[in-house]
């Protein structure tokens, strides 16, 4: 083989797939992932992320569309030859197995001698730091450790592509950040093109180099997770991607970088406008995140009330009802001389900048 | 269906719950029980004189030694007919749709509805002579003179497997069922082969119903009075029918005492290796 067997290439050039019932799992998706990378395909349960996975392993065939594997096209080929290697929810560890005989197994598959097959377990065995387990079964194990010999079974055989699914929504949250930390030092050692299916935006954000964010079967943004998070490029990255205060209002005027918009809530405010141009007297909804609001003494902001202040450790979230009913949170960093603001207290409110302001064409 | 070892007072609440079926079954099973072994202890059939005689003819007489053994070597091949014909089923019935599921529960159950006669008499026209069988050999003229099916072990094997099949298929869907399908799938991603994941995993992990299967059907095989007796016809010796033979026939209770009894012991034996089996393939149960 001419190109090495990590960090090799994978494309999904227009994949669309129907259920026999006729709908839509996933719609003309197109991702296009560099040798060694690490990408989230990240969405809402039922947005297709775990049919689009189960595409690159081979396990369903797309209607249309291609995967193409390093310079392969893979799509004649069972799972059982496509050298992907998956790590399952669940983790499917064997039970009558031991852990040896697990990670092991994918070698004796490949007819590798019994011999050679214990030696290289017990190597993977000691990468994933449980060199003394080897003879144990996988139920003597606890889930942390379990996830530890899955990971080292998927990479005994050399595996092309890495696929986790929901790798870590079955740990608790200490064991789940020690985790992450050890997927990503194994995938920064073995170099191995990695992808990760999670409906968690924390984990996708801070394990990816690139974040795919599906809805409803359709790709909605591929981009850096500071891309994802800055600069959504739909209404549905935007809410589903850390949280957000929507905001309704007409378009009073507008250009291509900006969109001066009334609120409903009162004021005008400049947005950046996403996602095409807005026409002048159009509805939109405008996204700004709660840490990008801010309490302003003069008055070009929109008027509201204070109803909750909750202390969060390091910031405060006020709750704060505007003059068309709707409640808004805003988020403050919390130094030395912000003072709790008492329910009931009359505040204005406007966004940091205008480049923080998303403004979306309504869709209802 | 393992007794779980709870704490003491619960414990107690269940042997209390459990006094009416036990008295039932002192008073009408082990009660006759001990009544047919005090009888096979003696040696003449008026039960005067004791003795060991019933069991030492059974044991040194070479026509008692085959019928027991040819029933025994019938279990077996039953058993075999009916787990190489019921774990496709069983397998099939986890991959299919609701649909296909309801149809094929309702396939394996059909023989359980209907009532042995009736199902053995239906053998009998399928295997005999102008039988269904021969009938469509002879005129698409494959054979010229009709087959004999009906009164051989082969007609006797095949009834029974068919009777007895859903004693195999019902076991063999419920340990399936409990196998995590993401095996398969993790199994064919690490680079095996459909054979090697059905013998290194489905297999393996089916095992606690394999053996379920096998015992229940292996028990119901060789007792198998009526069908055994009709597809077999007189020719066809088998245990329960001798043992009928001696009791009603010749009215010789104390050796159809013995009979039973060495019967009794010889199904406990293979049971008991089955059971056997089962306790050591009981590990891979749990995930």
């Amino acid at each position: 083989m001419a190109d090495a067997p990590n960090g090799r290439s994978l494309v999904v050039d227009a994949v669309t797939h129907r259920y026999p019932s006729g709908a839509l799992a996933v719609e003309n998706i197109n991702l296009d992932v560099k040798g060694g990378e690490i990408i989230a395909l990240l969405g809402p349960s039922g947005c297709g992320k775990t049919t689009l996975l189960r595409i690159i392993a081979g396990f369903i065939a797309q209607t249309q569309g291609r995967i193409i594997i390093g310079d392969d096209i893979v799509d004649a080929l069972p799972p059982n030859k496509r050298a992907v290697g998956i790590v399952f929810q669940n983790y499917a560890l064997f039970p009558h197995l031991s852990i040896s005989e697990n990670v092991a197994y994918g070698l004796a598959a490949r007819g590798i001698d019994k011999a050679a097959r214990q030696r290289e377990a017990q190597r993977l065995l000691e990468l994933v730091q449980l060199p003394t387990m080897a003879e144990r079964l996988p139920r003597q194990l606890s889930g942390g450790q379990q996830q530890r010999v899955a990971l080292a079974r998927a990479l005994a055989i050399k595996p092309s592509i890495l696929l986790l699914d929901e790798p870590f929504a079955a740990l608790d949250k200490n064991l789940r950040l020690d985790m992450q930390i050890e997927v990503k030092r194994l995938q920064r050692v073995s170099g191995i093109t990695t992808l990760i299916v999670t409906h968690d935006q924390e984990e996708a954000l801070s394990m990816a180099d690139r974040v795919a964010v599906l809805s409803h079967g359709k790709l909605e943004q591929f981009g850096s997770p500071s891309d994802v998070y800055d600069r959504p490029q739909t209404l549905f990255v935007n809410t589903f991607v850390g949280s957000t205060n929507r905001m309704p209002g007409v378009v009073v005027s507008a250009d291509r970088t900006a969109a001066k918009v009334r609120l409903d809530a009162g004021a005008e405010i400049i947005a950046r406008p996403v996602g095409g141009a807005l026409s002048e007297g159009g509805r939109v909804t405008v996204c700004i995140r709660p840490e990008h609001l801010q309490f302003v003494g003069d008055e070009t902001g929109f008027a509201g009330v204070v109803g909750m202040s909750l202390p969060l450790g390091a910031t405060v979230v006020h709750e704060v009802t505007t003059a068309d009913g709707s409640g808004v949170k805003v988020s403050q960093a919390r130094i030395g001389e912000t003072r709790a603001l008492e329910n009931g207290a009359a505040v204005r409110l406007a966004p940091l900048a205008p480049s923080l302001a998303n403004a979306f064409p309504a869709t209802l | 269906m393992g007794a779980a070892p709870a704490s003491r007072d619960v414990t107690s609440y269940g042997m209390g719950l459990a006094a009416p079926l036990a008295l039932f079954f002192l008073l009408f099973f082990v009660a006759p029980l001990l009544q047919l072994l005090w009888l096979s202890l003696h040696n003449d059939t008026a039960g005067l004189h004791w003795g060991l005689g019933q069991y030492l003819h059974f044991l040194t007489d070479p026509f008692s030694l085959g019928v027991l053994g040819s029933t025994l070597l019938l279990g077996a091949e039953v058993t075999a007919v009916c787990l190489v014909l019921g774990f496709p089923i069983a397998w099939l019935y986890q991959r299919v749709g609701p649909k296909l599921q309801t149809i094929i529960i309702l396939i394996v159950l059909l023989p359980l509805l209907t009532s042995v006669v009736v199902r053995t008499f239906a053998w009998i026209v399928i295997l005999g002579r102008q039988g269904i069988i021969n009938a469509t050999l002879q005129s698409l003229g494959v054979i010229d003179t009709p087959l004999k099916l009906l009164y051989t072990q082969f007609g006797v094997v095949i009834a029974l497997a068919q009777v007895q099949m859903p004693l195999m298929t019902l076991p063999l869907i419920t340990a399936l069922g409990r196998i995590d399908p993401n095996f398969d799938d993790a199994s064919c991603s690490l680079g095996a082969g459909s054979w090697r994941t059905f013998f290194r995993i489905v297999l393996p992990l089916s095992l606690p119903g394999v053996i379920a299967g096998c015992t229940l059907t292996y028990a119901a095989a060789i007792t198998a009075f009526i069908t055994q007796s009709l597809i077999g016809g007189g020719q066809m010796l088998f245990m329960p029918m001798y043992l009928y033979q001696q009791a009603s026939t010749l009215q010789n209770w104390p050796f159809a005492s013995a009979i039973s009894i060495i019967f009794l012991l010889a199904v406990l034996a293979v049971v008991s290796v089955f059971t056997t089996l089962g306790r050591m393939s009981r590990g891979y149960g749990g995930a």
